[in-house]
């Protein structure tokens, strides 16, 4: 972070850095603005020019870091295409509620180890933009009245080894789902458009 | 699942029975002996171009009626023809086999024509299912994070449930508010104690009443009034009545420290737990916990369920306990005293800390007894409170972390507050001088309305099932039902349409 934080260009390693914190507040806003966790169990940091909250659970905490680390990995290497966060009904185990992160890496940056031209600036006032739309989209997704849990699903490339604490599963898709897209932003090496499907009320 | 596959295909064979061009049919029989994808692509291309297929069905079907008797086994040999009797083949058996043994590469011509589009389609039917995952895997961490803990409701719902439009632009509602009770009942020698909780509504309709030893029960919708108990000892009384949610049960607090527990429909006493060292003037249900706060100040928590009852203690008073809530997601217990505290609880019980339980918060702002307590039923966080004769303030606060959000001095003791379910108001009862009930618009705290009629100070309130009416007993023996809560039956269905339109204009907005 520290090594492009200044910078005017974005390395792969930086661009890795960049997404994976921003699935980090993005998911952590997610669970805060969804209400998945009681509020009283996250605390306010400053981040993008924003006041976001992020959970101060210890169980939920570990988790993300040992997910999004792994992650990481996989976005320096360009092997993951998409982050979904499931939202799943405790009771029914109904899928509620799917936020999609698709990621789209450009591979010449494997090779290239020449930085490109956008400044870190430019990126985060794209992000910001991306998490004020997911804090503004409870005014138009449905009320989550049960009790829910959420799971984190990884697309990555066919040939990827998975590694011993990962499992394969399904799409896990909302049935009978209204889409909304919201902003993307990229790094001119990594572009992460993202999308949430919830279930349509009728 | 079952239906697109059915049609994607099923149209195909259906159009290709029906088409004469020839050439189209053989290529596509070809490709049937030879499974490749390609070819079955061509002829469906070619299919779909064929600018005649809407209207040729209507003059080819007697064409092929009456060619093809003779010519049909023909064409696998290469015949340049192929038109198919319609009357004669099976359509409905046909895809019936397709469906029910679909890798099966039988005699029946019709599976083995079918197999490479139908591959092809369902090829497509996954992708669009899955998202080209021919060469993507989809993965998930094995240990899943923790789920919220137990009890934990959406507190979002607020956002929902309240006002959508601003106050401003609202119509101004003005309901009519009934300045006399609907209705007046007796209640000879209720005690005039204001550290008691001597009334209580259940769901099944039914108002307990305690007027000195005796209980007695009024059937609110036939009217009718049953004695439930007695005290045995007629120097005893009953300090406390509570119901069960589900509304069968009824807890009793007496003046010898005793809890019971009667059965209204038996009118049998189902239990008897003892433990207060003094007499019980509140009680709380949360679920089979029954809580009871005496006047020793102690707090006990009694599982009915079990035969030693007894399963908590709670000592965070140091004088009598007159007001006592469960909050309505069980996570906090409210408990108000004569030393003019109000603790807040956890409403988790673990036996290792039994021992030594300390409140959450201990709320000193109050200057005399708090004996009105009541949860907000919208924001399960927010505890109103009201203080007696030398604080006559009504406090509102956030239990999540202690604070005080409001406090409105009311110029006379508070008895007894609850919130409306209908509306965003609170109701309060009240001593010298009025003796009155008002209703307040929350959260601005601004009078609706003031009910006089009482003639002593108003002790206690409870409020109906469907919560449009409250009783209140004052200490002039008498109960007085007040239809305040009124719901405009047809206002609320016009609010049901327009939230029905609402949903429509959501489903078709996107955010750029």
């Amino acid at each position: 972070m520290a090594a492009t934080a200044t910078k005017n260009t974005i390395t792969l390693k930086g661009s890795t850095d960049i997404v994976a914190e921003f699935f980090d507040y993005g998911i952590n806003s997610i669970l805060y603005q969804r209400g998945i966790y009681p509020p009283e169990t996250f605390t306010r940091v400053q981040k993008y020019g924003l006041t976001l909250l992020m959970s101060t659970d210890d169980g939920i905490k570990k988790y993300l870091s040992q997910v999004i680390s792994q992650i990481k990995e996989w976005l320096l290497n360009m092997t993951v295409n998409k982050l979904v966060v499931v939202i799943k009904s405790l009771n029914s185990n109904e899928v509620m509620e799917r936020w999609q992160f698709d990621v789209e890496c450009d591979k010449k940056a494997l090779t290239d180890s020449k930085p490109n031209e956008k400044s870190e600036k430019d990126v985060n006032g794209e992000i910001r933009a991306v998490i004020r739309q997911i804090t503004a989209s409870v005014t138009f997704l449905p009320l989550i009245e049960e009790p829910c849990s959420f799971d984190l699903l990884v697309y990555t490339d066919k040939d990827l080894d998975v590694p011993e604490s990962w499992g394969e599963t399904g799409p896990q898709f909302v049935a009978n789902s209204e889409e909304v897209r919201l902003r993307s932003f990229t790094t001119n090496i990594h572009k992460v458009d993202t999308m949430v499907a919830y279930r349509k009320t009728d | 699942m079952d239906g697109p596959i059915y049609k994607g295909p099923a149209m195909k064979w259906q159009k290709k029975q029906d088409n004469d061009c020839n050439q189209s049919v053989n290529s596509a029989l070809n490709a049937s002996c030879g499974p490749t994808k390609t070819p079955s692509k061509c002829s469906n291309k070619s299919m779909s171009k064929t600018p005649t297929t809407g209207g040729s069905g209507g003059h080819k079907t007697p064409k092929s009626g009456k060619k093809t008797p003779g010519k049909a086994p023909k064409t696998p040999n290469g015949g340049d023809r192929f038109i198919p009797n319609r009357s004669t083949s099976q359509f409905d058996l046909g895809h019936f086999k397709i469906m029910q043994d679909m890798n099966s590469q039988g005699s029946c011509e019709n599976t083995d024509f079918m197999s490479p589009s139908k591959i092809e389609s369902q090829k497509v039917m996954s992708e669009n299912l899955n998202g080209d995952l021919m060469n993507k895997k989809i993965i998930s961490y094995k240990t899943k994070a923790p789920s919220a803990p137990e009890g934990h409701l959406n507190s979002l719902q607020v956002l929902y449930s309240s006002c959508k439009t601003p106050a401003s632009t609202a119509k101004k509602i003005m309901r009519n508010i009934p300045q006399v009770p609907e209705r007046i009942l007796d209640a000879p020698e209720i005690i005039d104690d204001y550290y008691l909780n001597l009334l209580d509504w259940s769901v099944n309709n039914h108002l307990a009443v305690a007027l000195g030893s005796n209980v007695y029960l009024w059937n609110a919708s036939s009217g009718d009034i049953t004695q439930l108990l007695q005290l045995e000892n007629p120097e005893e009384y009953v300090g406390a009545v509570s119901w069960v949610s589900e509304g069968n049960i009824l807890g009793v607090g007496t003046s010898s420290g005793e809890v019971q527990l009667w059965d209204v429909t038996q009118q049998k006493r189902l239990r008897n737990m003892s433990g207060h060292a003094a007499r019980v003037g509140s009680l709380s249900w949360n679920a089979y916990i029954l809580s009871s706060g005496s006047r020793s100040g102690n707090i006990h928590h009694h599982d009915v369920r079990v035969a030693q009852h007894h399963v908590g203690t709670l000592s965070g008073h140091s004088q009598e306990v007159c007001g006592l809530k469960w909050s309505p997601d069980g996570k906090y217990i409210a408990s108000g005293g004569n030393d003019n505290l109000l603790n807040i609880w956890s409403g988790q019980m673990s036996p290792s800390t039994q021992s030594n339980v300390q409140p959450i918060h201990t709320l000193s702002q109050h200057l005399a007894a708090v004996k009105a307590v009541s949860w907000c039923p919208w924001q399960y966080n927010v505890l109103a409170s009201g203080g007696g004769t030398a604080d006559r303030h009504i406090r509102f606060w956030n239990v999540s972390n202690g604070q005080c959000l409001n406090a409105v001095d009311t110029k006379s003791q508070v008895c007894a507050i609850l919130w409306s379910k209908e509306y965003r108001e609170v109701i309060t009862s009240h001593g010298f001088a009025l003796n009155q009930l008002t209703i307040w618009k929350y959260p601005a705290m601004t009078k609706v309305a003031e009910l006089t009629g009482h003639t002593s100070r108003v002790l206690h309130m409870a409020m109906s099932p469907d919560g449009t009416t409250v009783v209140s007993a004052g200490a002039d023996e008498t109960l007085r039902l007040w239809k305040c809560f009124a719901v405009d039956t047809q206002k609320k269905t016009q609010k049901k349409t327009i939230k029905d339109t609402d949903k429509s204009i959501m489903s078709l907005s996107r955010i750029r």
